[in-house]
């Protein structure tokens, strides 16, 4: 298994939280979400300028197995989101921690249940 | 993603294969089962242009012998089984008084026994009933469960015929579909079915549990070369093949809750003969099923999840079973049940994924067939 970044915090849902500036995270979902959804075949994102919650769905992943929520550890507004990533849905597989990125946001608060990478990598068994 | 008790699951034995080849190993039926090894789309590819081999030791193996053993399987069996000839083999439900259908087989007539091949999760379901039924009518019939001292594996796809010209003593492309024989493959006593689950040609094998890891090698020594002409492919794959290829499934397109008109399997019920729940399955092909399974085609890329509510006009008139996003046809399928006036190839109808609608036509089942 390849170990998750070290740059980034990550809830136990599996969904990874990268600094992008001052007050912006780039959220996704790890490569162990990635491998236990299998092929992922549609992202159901949030449009830019709606608001997140910590600990609350902010949009939904779809695979040939089955569909999950995903969480944010943040709140704040979605100020962007990867466009691209339901002609290629297949890249949350392939790159999860780069080009599978799914939604940018402005942070107003984080939320409680970030985890840094030592406490994940105890989540996952690695 | 959920905790799983490893504990009490039953293995295979091709547990070890699975694991050195990296399956993933999941719960299903109470056994412990690789759902896929690399990813489910891929291996669903490699059964379509070449072939798969997939490990089918967890469906149930129940042998019959005695002098009542035909009587015994015809009043449970909704298919005619008296003129089955020794190696042929046929697919039926089993069904219950009220028409309800308790499990789908396979069943076939062998030199000294029949087998019925049943869906693990039914086993003792099944094996509860054919005693019950042998009681109540005396039947003089030795029922054996054989599942955990055989396993079974099923090679389907284009060129596994040509392959396992090569290694069976008997050519198998000699069998007819639902056809079995016997061979003798070193010191292995081999059944082979041309029959399967996926929409491919192929053959599915029963063999002696000891015989499994020396047969695996046989069959497919080269399985974890790149480019492989079979390769193992897992419970995932085997979902999305039979879907494409639109077999039921039972907990999803059959239950204890439907019958066999209904679900479109009426080529498999012989109304002339007595069994168990004939009237009931009489009266309902007689007045017409109030329900029927079809095949729907979804617009866009989303797919439609077993309970999602099919829609026509706003109101609710289906269910959908199954679902998948076809790797072989690029589309979001789905078998649902719905009102039989709403079951009309060509109709539009929406199926409501937790409020959002999507839009879907009713098509004709199979979604996809092999060519010729």
């Amino acid at each position: 298994m390849s170990t998750p970044p070290s740059d980034r915090k990550f809830l136990k849902s599996h969904e990874w939280h990268l600094p992008k500036g001052a007050d912006v995270v780039e959220i996704g979902i790890t490569q162990v979400a990635a491998d236990e959804l299998t092929d992922v075949t549609y992202v159901k994102l949030p449009a830019v300028g709606s608001a997140v919650t910590a600990g609350k769905p902010f949009g939904e992943i779809e695979s040939v197995k089955a569909t999950s929520d995903l969480y944010s550890g943040v709140t704040g507004t979605v100020t962007e989101i990867n466009e691209g990533i339901n002609n290629d849905p297949g890249v949350v597989n392939r790159d999860p921690y780069a080009g599978g990125w799914m939604i940018r946001v402005k942070v107003s608060s984080s939320g409680p249940d970030l985890l840094p990478i030592a406490e994940y990598l105890k989540v996952i068994g690695a | 993603m959920a905790a799983m008790s490893e504990t009490m699951l039953k293995r295979t034995p091709f547990y070890d294969f699975h694991v050195q080849a990296g399956g993933r190993m999941v719960d299903f039926a109470g056994w412990e089962m690789p759902i896929l090894y690399k990813s489910i789309s891929g291996e669903h590819t490699q059964c379509r242009t070449s072939g798969a081999l997939f490990d089918v030791s967890h469906m149930g193996r129940i042998h019959f012998t005695g002098k009542d053993a035909l009587k015994l399987l015809d009043t449970v069996c909704t298919r005619k089984l008296v003129d089955a000839v020794v190696g042929q083999s046929r697919y039926s439900l089993v069904c219950n008084e009220a028409g309800g259908i308790l499990d789908d087989v396979i069943v076939s007539r062998d030199a000294k026994h029949w087998l019925m091949v049943c869906n693990a999760s039914n086993r003792d379901k099944i094996l509860a009933h054919v005693k019950a039924v042998r009681s109540q009518k005396d039947f003089d019939c030795d029922i054996a469960d054989q599942t955990e001292s055989t396993a079974m594996i099923a090679v389907q796809g284009p060129k596994v015929m040509e392959k396992l010209a090569g290694v069976l003593p008997e050519d198998p492309r000699e069998l007819k579909r639902y056809h079995f024989t016997t061979v003798n493959l070193i010191l292995m006593k081999i059944t082979v079915f041309r029959s399967g689950y996926t929409g491919e040609d192929g053959v599915e094998l029963v063999l002696p549990k000891g015989a499994a890891g020396m047969a695996m090698k046989m069959l497919a020594g080269s399985l974890n070369k790149e480019n492989a002409t079979i390769a193992p492919a897992g419970l995932g794959a085997r979902d999305t093949l039979r879907t494409e290829a639109g077999m039921p499934l039972y907990g999803h397109e059959l239950s204890e809750n439907i019958d066999p008109i209904s679900a479109g399997l009426g080529w498999a019920v012989d109304l002339t003969k007595p069994f168990i729940g004939q009237p009931a399955i009489k009266a309902i092909a007689d007045a017409g099923p109030t329900r029927k399974l079809v095949g729907l085609e979804i617009t866009g890329q989303r797919i439609a999840r077993p309970g999602s509510p099919v829609m026509a006009s706003g109101k609710v008139i289906g269910e959908v079973t199954s679902g998948t996003l076809s790797p072989t046809l690029g589309k979001s399928l789905a078998m649902a049940y719905v009102d039989s006036a709403h079951a009309g190839v060509g109709l539009s109808l929406e199926i409501d994924l937790k409020g959002t609608m999507l839009p879907a036509t009713v098509v004709k089942l199979p979604f996809y067939k092999r060519p010729a």
